[in-house]
């Protein structure tokens, strides 16, 4: 028993203030694009074809896997910065081009007077390599406290209001998907979290792949590969108007 | 380690029963099967599996041909019973007498996951449970299948495949821009041991040379690693038992370990670090300093956390004797990583087949096989990691950090093992006529120890299987590919 108090006192006090002014992401780290002038070698440069040049074309981070390749091959068009608020409430709002990024916006009011104060998500994961549960599930500990905001992951869809989708959706858990959407009660919202979940991520095309299907509509898209914790709870915390 | 490319004509090529007889000697005399897959050919398929010798730190190669069977030996050679299912299942191929060729990943256009025949246990208070593949927690989905008396578990059955992305098929049309970012996704947790493994086999067959800082850079990316996920595992095993100080005190380390790694490349695990020829980012003098700080910080808190956890008689008596394995059924069953050192079979492939900057390696850590010993393992491991990056975060090399990786050489095979944080990782790499990849195989640890945790639950609790999971932690994706 003293052992453990003396240990907690050692340890200290670990949560981080959030929001709070100076946060972002590591030095190194690739945060929200700033787009300049869009190339050819800026759009041959990404595997992924997030990036379209020439006249209305943009750079999409729903497809980014934040590799870093265009900024390396074309400076003159792309450079990443350490902002780390990169969600959006529609997927065009991912693209960016001459227009000011657009970021995500709380649910509707009467549903924010529902989740505003208690939200609970299932998380679904349906593919992927398991990054983005990684750092969904980091949210949870002491460092970040997701309950101290009425936030929790829970364990039945029963008991949620929506769900938080992560990885490309393969064949073999579109079923499984579709099933825990139906058995949350509704009203419901869905999360798309990381580029697997928005458009495919590293796995893009792969027949084995069939994505979030249409008829379950996203609420907020949450792009990385995968997204920093500051970025998911940023998105989660802005869908229910928790901040702004 | 990657050993030299071998070219293709060079690999042996027996017939039919020269290679069952040649790989039953080798498998029961020392050998391991660290990968086993079959390449087209014209009008059939060449069997090729590769053998490591552990003890002498050695790898053997031998193939066969085959068309429409061949035949199994899975009865006499347990560790070859996922193989063979995986290959019937990629390829057609039937191996002959397979005690029961069920699917592995559910990939055939009428395959439905998760829908196959089971294995039941009757009788009048014998009882089924069924879990997932959408589980209580954030994790990735699997289905299990528990046939229990009351609490005891008579049998445990796991079905995978949920996570099949098709990755390690599309990195065979490699290597192309997409094939590096392929690597660092076949399981997130382990980017730097996948990706380093990727690497190795490129630049086996391009010939390149990494730089000496370079090779330590990476495996200051992979001790990393495994303190972060050892330290996450010890977190979640205390949460297990309900000993909350430790949960909490090691869910933030584990955050701590990754953020040191965000500061190297920007990512938290790791991506974008590692590149054929080298890596990406290098560390300057205030890198070094800052990098040295927190990992005395970090790991002089997770020592008192480990201390916590390993000392206390309540959580010492629910670790003890749960989730048993014998060393024999993980010999047999091929197991690699902590798991099997914690069964006492002395493999660590930094010991058995050093590669980068790991030739004096030593560590020998070992336990009877349950809970406890894989934890201590994982304890002792974290320890060791620790040392190993002060002592080169102290003495870095010089010179450049990333080499020419050129075309590769056509016709050839090349194999790499890394000793990623769950075990032994095996990347095999056979280039054709024009120095694409013809095939490429990827076995992740996770491949050969899910058997493991099965095994580990006969005739325990049903309320242990978080505990004995959490004790394995493999991965969903490195096995679905």
């Amino acid at each position: 028993m003293f052992k453990e108090i003396i240990a907690r006192f050692n340890q200290g006090y670990r949560t981080m203030e959030f929001p709070s002014p100076g946060l972002k992401l590591p030095s190194r780290g690739l945060g929200l694009p700033k787009v300049k002038a869009l190339t050819a070698l800026a759009e041959q440069a990404c595997p992924y074809g997030a990036i379209s040049a020439g006249p209305g074309g943009g750079f999409d981070m729903g497809r980014c896997v934040f590799c870093g390749s265009c900024a390396k091959a074309a400076p003159e068009s792309v450079e990443f910065t350490a902002e780390y608020k990169l969600c959006a409430s529609a997927r065009e709002d991912l693209v960016l081009g001459a227009a000011d990024f657009k970021r995500a916006e709380p649910v509707a009011a009467d549903l924010r007077r529902i989740l505003g104060r208690s939200f609970r998500l299932r998380q679904v994961s349906a593919g992927g390599c398991a990054a983005c549960e990684a750092d969904c599930s980091v949210l949870q500990t002491i460092g970040w406290d997701l309950g101290r905001f009425g936030v929790q992951f829970v364990a039945s869809p029963r008991h949620a209001d929506g769900i938080l989708v992560t990885g490309p959706v393969t064949k073999n858990m579109e079923l499984a998907l579709r099933k825990t959407y139906a058995a949350v009660p509704g009203p419901k919202v869905v999360i798309a979290c990381g580029a697997c979940a928005i458009a495919g991520g590293p796995y893009a095309g792969h027949e084995e792949c069939v994505g979030i299907p249409s008829d379950i509509p996203v609420n907020l898209y949450i792009p990385g590969c995968p997204p920093h914790p500051l970025t998911i709870l940023d998105g989660i915390l802005r869908l229910i108007g928790r901040i702004d | 380690m990657s050993i030299p490319p071998v070219l293709l004509e060079n690999i042996p090529l027996l017939s039919g029963e020269e290679f069952a007889e040649s790989v039953t000697g080798k498998l029961r005399s020392g050998g391991r099967a660290a990968a086993f897959f079959a390449i087209t050919e014209e009008s059939a398929f060449r069997l090729v599996m590769v053998i490591a010798r552990d003890a002498q730190g050695r790898l053997e190669i031998v193939s066969t041909m085959a068309a429409g069977s061949f035949p199994s030996l899975t009865a006499e050679l347990p560790q070859l019973h996922l193989f063979e299912r995986e290959i019937y299942e990629i390829t057609g191929l039937r191996p002959q007498g397979h005690p029961w060729l069920k699917p592995v990943r559910f990939t055939g256009a009428a395959a439905q996951p998760g829908v196959a025949e089971y294995f039941r246990v009757h009788g009048s208070e014998v009882h089924e449970v069924a879990v997932g593949p959408v589980h209580a927690g954030i994790i990735e989905p699997g289905h299990f299948r528990f046939q229990c008396h009351g609490e005891k578990v008579f049998h445990l059955e796991i079905a995978l495949g949920y996570q099949h992305r098709g990755v390690e098929r599309r990195l065979a049309c490699g290597p192309d821009a997409r094939s590096l970012h392929y690597a660092q996704t076949l399981a997130g947790d382990t980017t730097a041991g996948h990706a380093w493994a990727y690497c190795d086999t490129v630049e086996a067959l391009a010939g390149a040379a990494v730089p000496a800082r370079a090779q330590v850079l990476r495996a200051i990316m992979l001790e990393l690693e495994r303190l972060a996920n050892h330290t996450g595992d010890l977190g979640a095993l205390a949460g297990d038992v309900a000993y909350l100080p430790t949960a909490s005190f090691c869910g933030r380390l584990r955050g701590d370990f990754l953020n040191m790694t965000a500061l190297i490349c920007g990512n938290r695990f790791g991506r974008n670090m590692f590149v054929p020829g080298g890596v990406n980012f290098d560390l300057d003098a205030a890198l070094v300093t800052e990098l040295k700080l927190r990992l005395d910080a970090a790991f002089r808190d997770a020592e008192a956390a480990v201390a916590l956890l390993l000392k206390t008689n309540s959580v010492v008596d629910r670790f003890d004797a749960a989730g048993l394995l014998l060393s024999d059924a993980a010999r047999g069953l091929g197991l690699v990583g902590p798991v099997a050192r914690a069964c006492g079979i002395p493999l660590d492939t930094r010991r058995n087949f050093p590669f980068g900057p790991y030739h004096d390696f030593t560590l020998s850590a070992s336990g009877r096989g349950d809970v406890y010993a894989r934890a201590y393992v994982r304890w002792a491991e974290m320890q060791k990691s620790a040392q190993l990056i002060g002592s080169w975060l102290a003495a870095l090399p010089g010179g450049p950090v990333v080499a020419q990786c050129g075309p590769l050489k056509p016709g050839a095979a090349a194999v790499s093992l890394i000793e990623g944080w769950r075990g032994q990782i095996c990347h095999v790499a056979i280039t054709d006529a024009a120095g694409n990849f013809r095939s490429y195989k990827v076995v992740d640890p996770s491949f050969h120890n899910w058997m493991g945790l099965a095994m580990a639950l006969r005739n325990g609790e049903i309320s242990d299987f978080p505990l004995c999971n959490k004790s394995f932690n493999l991965s969903y994706c490195g096995h679905d590919l």
